[in-house]
C-alpha cells in the first residue's frame, strides 16, 4: 500500500480532539503501519478552533495533509465543519455528531470516544479488538467500561 | 525498541539515553514538554526562573563535566543570548546543548525570528532535525559533538517538529549512556573570559568550526537523493519532509547540520542539476551562506518567507506563484476561559478605560472582545518598563490612566527589573503594575514556577518565593492582594485610588488558575 491514508479531527478546546488522534495513531502504530500526528498545541487551548491530523501508510513524509487530500474529516463541533472543510478531497468521508446516537451519550463529554467508534467502522481493515485495547490505554479504568459502550454505539452507525 | 514520539518526547529519550545529568529551561511553546517528559523519564530537570539562568545552570552543570541540556523558545533565546554568546568562546568540559524551539507561522509567539541565525552570529554549530526520530539521533550526535569540540551546540527545532508524533526507535534505551563522573578541574585560560584569555578563545573556536565543517563533509547528517538532473532542491528541518511529498521527482539534499555546512557537498550537488533551489521555512539562512561560498543558487520567493511551509506552498514556490493562498472560513480564536480569575482584572480596566501596557501570558487574551483591555505587547517583561516610558512622555491625565498588567510566571521572569527601574526613575504621577497571580505558569500548560512552592514535577515541595516580599524589599509605596473575582468592587476603587495618586504601587491580584485547579485535583494535589 503506497498511498498515504489522510485522516483529520477537528473541534474545539475541551472537546478532546488530541484524544481522537492520540488513540487512532496507536491504534495504526500497532497496526504496524507508519503513522504521523500532527496539531498545533499553545493558544489552541483556550477554547478556540482545534484540528489535528493524522497520515499513515508504509511510509509518511509530511505529518501535514495537504489542503484538499484528506480522506476522512470527523468534526465534534459542528460550527468547525466549514473551517475544517478545505483539508477534504471532493469525495471524502465526513463525520459529525449528527451522525451518531448523541441522544445516548453517557456524558457530553464521551462524544469524541463515540465518534471515535464511527471512525473506525469506516477503517474496517484495523479491526475493532486493537481500538478497544487502544481506549483502555488512553482512559482509566473508572471509565473503560463507558466508553466501550460509547465506542461500540458510535460504530454500528 | 519503536514507539510513537513527538519531537519533543524524543529529545527528552535521548536526553535520557545519552546521559544528561541535569536539564534546565523555561517553559515556551512548542518546547515545554521537553523538559517535562525527561522528569517524568526519571532524568533531573528543572524550571529556571527565565532562560538566561536555565543556560548559565546548565553551563555551571557542563564546567564539572556534565552533560547538560537548556531548553526553551526562540524568543527565549533572546533573554540568553548573553550567556550563549561567551559561552561559544570559552566551551565547557562536559557536553552542553542549547535547544531553541522555533514558531514559523508564530501559533504561539509574538514573532517568527529565526534563530538559526543565532548559530552562524555566535560561531556555535547547529542540527536541525526533521521528525522525531532525527530528534533522538541528532540529540546524541550533538552531544558527541559537544564533549569532543568543548562548544556548545544549538539544536533548533520548530513547531511541526517539536509536536508531531512519528514512528522512532529509541537505539540506546536498553544501553544507556551512564553519567560521567563529575570534577571541577582548574582552568582560568578556558573558562574564565577576561580580554586576552577570550582573544584566544575566538581564534580557537573558530578554527574548530572549520574542522566542524570537514566532520559535516563525512554526510553522516546529509541525506542526498539523486533523481531528476532538471530541479535539485536543498533543504532542512521539516521543510525536507515536504518537499519528498511535494516534489518527489526532485533531487534532493537535506542537511541535517546546518552550521557550520558542507561547502564540497553543497557544491557537488549543485553542479549535478541545472535549476538548484533552497527551500527552508523562515529566513534565508541557507541561501546566504550558499551564495557567499559562490555557488549559483535561487531563492524562494519573498512570500515563502512567512508563516509556516507545507506541501502545498512547497508546490508552488517550485512553480514560482506567489499568489496568496485563499483564505479559509476563520476558526474560533482562544479566549480567557470562563471562570478564568483574569475575567474580571481586565472588566475593570476596560471599564476604568486604562491604557494597559501588557505582557506574554494567557492574560493577552484580554486584547479580545470583551474586553478590548491590553493596549501593547512587546516581549516578557516589557509591561512594566513600557508603562513606565509612556508615564514619562504622556501628557499628565493620560499619563494617569496607563496600568502595567503582568503574570507571576512573568513577573519572574523579567518583571522584577522593571519595578526597580519604577523606584529609581520614578514619573511624577507614579505608576500602577498589576501582577495576576494565578499561581502557576499557565498559557504553556501549566508548569510549576519559583512561586507555587512545588519543582517541575509538581510534587516536591520547594520554597515558595513571595511576590509580596519582592515588590516590598524593592520600595514601592503600596502593595495590595486583591481577588479580583470575589472582590471585584474593592479592586476597583483600590486601582482608582492608585491611579490618583503619585504613588508607585503594585496590585497583586490573586487567584489560582481554573486549569491548574483542575489538573492538580487530577494529580491528587491540593
Amino acid at each position: 500500500m503506497d498511498k498515504v491514508t489522510n485522516i483529520v479531527a477537528a473541534g474545539l478546546g475541551g472537546q478532546g480532539v488530541l484524544k481522537v488522534t492520540d488513540i487512532l495513531a496507536d491504534v495504526l502504530f500497532r497496526a504496524g503501519y507508519d503513522v504521523k500526528k500532527s496539531e498545533v498545541h499553545g493558544m489552541s487551548q483556550r477554547g478556540g478552533s482545534v484540528s489535528s491530523e493524522v497520515r499513515f501508510g508504509t511510509k509518511v513524509n509530511s505529518p501535514m495533509i495537504p489542503v484538499g487530500e484528506g480522506d476522512i474529516l470527523v468534526v465534534l463541533d459542528e460550527t468547525q465543519l466549514d473551517v475544517a472543510r478545505p483539508v477534504l478531497k471532493n469525495d471524502g468521508i465526513v463525520i459529525t455528531p449528527a451522525d451518531v446516537p448523541t441522544d445516548k451519550l453517557s456524558s457530553p463529554k464521551a462524544l469524541n470516544v463515540m465518534l471515535l467508534g464511527a471512525l473506525s467502522a469506516k477503517l474496517d481493515f484495523l479491526g475493532e479488538e486493537l481500538f478497544l485495547a487502544a481506549l483502555e490505554r488512553a482512559f482509566p479504568e473508572k471509565l473503560h467500561a463507558a466508553n466501550k459502550e460509547m465506542f461500540l454505539l458510535g460504530r454500528q452507525c | 525498541m519503536k514507539l510513537l514520539a513527538s519531537g519533543n518526547e524524543a529529545v527528552a529519550f535521548a536526553a535520557r539515553d545519552c546521559g544528561v545529568a541535569l536539564g534546565c529551561g523555561y517553559p515556551g511553546t512548542p518546547s515545554s514538554e521537553i523538559l517535562d517528559e525527561f522528569s517524568k523519564a526519571g532524568g533531573c530537570a528543572e524550571w529556571a526562573p527565565n532562560e538566561k539562568c536555565a543556560l548559565e545552570v546548565a553551563i555551571g552543570a557542563a564546567y564539572t563535566g556534565a552533560r547538560a541540556l537548556a531548553t526553551m523558545k526562540h524568543v527565549g533565546l533572546n533573554v540568553a543570548a548573553d550567556p550563549f554568546f561567551t559561552i561559544a568562546y570559552s566551551g565547557t568540559p562536559g557536553g552542553l546543548v542549547v535547544i531553541s524551539a522555533d514558531d514559523p507561522g508564530m501559533a504561539s509567539s509574538q514573532n517568527e525570528q529565526d534563530n538559526r541565525r543565532y548559530a552562524v552570529s555566535a560561531g556555535v554549530p547547529m542540527f536541525e532535525p526533521s521528525d522525531s526520530q532525527e530528534c533522538y539521533d541528532m540529540l546524541c550526535a550533538a552531544f558527541e559533538l559537544s564533549d569532543k569540540f568543548r562548544s556548545p551546540v544549538l539544536f533548533r527545532m520548530t513547531t511541526r517538529v517539536c509536536h508531531s508524533q512519528c514512528v522512532i526507535e529509541r537505539r540506546y534505551a536498553d544501553n544507556p549512556m551512564a553519567q560521567k563522573a563529575t570534577c571541577f578541574t582548574r582552568d582560568p585560560k578556558s573558562n574564565v573570559m577576561v580580554p586576552a584569555f577570550a582573544r584566544l578563545a575566538h581564534r580557537r573556536m573558530r578554527a574548530d568550526l572549520h574542522k566542524m565543517a570537514e566532520i559535516n563533509e563525512q554526510k553522516q547528517f546529509v541525506i542526498e537523493k539523486n533523481a531528476s538532473t532538471g530541479l535539485g532542491i536543498i533543504t532542512s528541518g521539516i521543510s525536507y519532509q515536504h518537499v519528498l511529498d511535494a516534489v518527489p521527482e526532485a533531487s534532493v539534499l537535506k542537511l541535517g547540520m546546518t552550521y557550520p555546512l558542507p561547502e564540497k557537498t553543497i557544491r557537488d550537488f549543485a553542479a549535478k542539476v541545472k535549476r538548484c533551489l533552497i527551500v527552508e521555512e523562515g529566513d534565508p539562512v541557507l541561501y546566504e551562506q550558499i551564495m557567499a561560498m559562490g555557488i549559483a543558487v535561487e531563492n524562494k520567493l519573498e512570500e515563502f518567507r512567512f508563516g509556516e511551509l507545507n506541501v502545498g506552498r512547497i508546490r508552488k514556490l517550485v512553480a514560482g506563484d506567489d499568489t496568496p493562498d485563499a483564505p479559509g472560513a476563520p476558526g474560533k480564536p482562544p479566549q480567557l476561559c470562563i471562570g478564568c480569575p483574569h475575567r474580571k482584572t481586565f472588566e475593570v480596566l476596560r471599564d476604568l478605560g486604562c491604557i494597559v501596557s501588557g505582557d506574554i501570558g494567557c492574560y493577552t487574551l484580554g486584547v479580545m472582545p470583551p474586553f478590548c483591555a491590553i493596549d501593547s505587547c512587546v516581549c516578557m517583561g516589557a509591561s512594566v518598563t513600557v508603562g513606565l516610558g509612556m508615564r514619562h512622555t504622556l501628557p499628565e491625565a493620560e499619563a494617569r490612566k496607563v496600568v502595567s498588567v503582568i503574570g507571576d510566571s512573568t513577573f519572574l521572569h523579567t518583571g522584577i527589573n522593571g519595578i526597580v527601574e519604577m523606584v529609581y526613575n520614578r514619573p511624577a504621577t507614579g505608576h500602577v503594575v498589576i501582577i495576576v497571580d494565578n499561581r502557576i505558569t499557565a498559557m504553556t500548560g501549566c508548569q510549576e514556577n519559583p512561586a507555587t512552592g512545588r519543582k517541575l514535577d509538581h510534587t516536591t515541595p520547594a520554597y515558595a518565593v513571595s511576590l509580596e516580599n519582592i515588590v516590598k524589599g524593592i520600595g514601592v509605596d503600596n502593595v495590595d492582594v486583591i481577588d479580583t473575582t470575589v472582590e471585584t468592587e474593592k479592586f476597583a476603587e483600590v486601582l482608582k485610588k492608585r491611579l490618583a495618586s503619585n504613588d508607585c504601587s503594585v496590585i497583586i491580584a490573586r487567584r489560582p488558575c481554573i486549569l491548574a485547579m483542575a489538573k492538580m485535583a487530577k494529580m491528587g494535589k491540593n
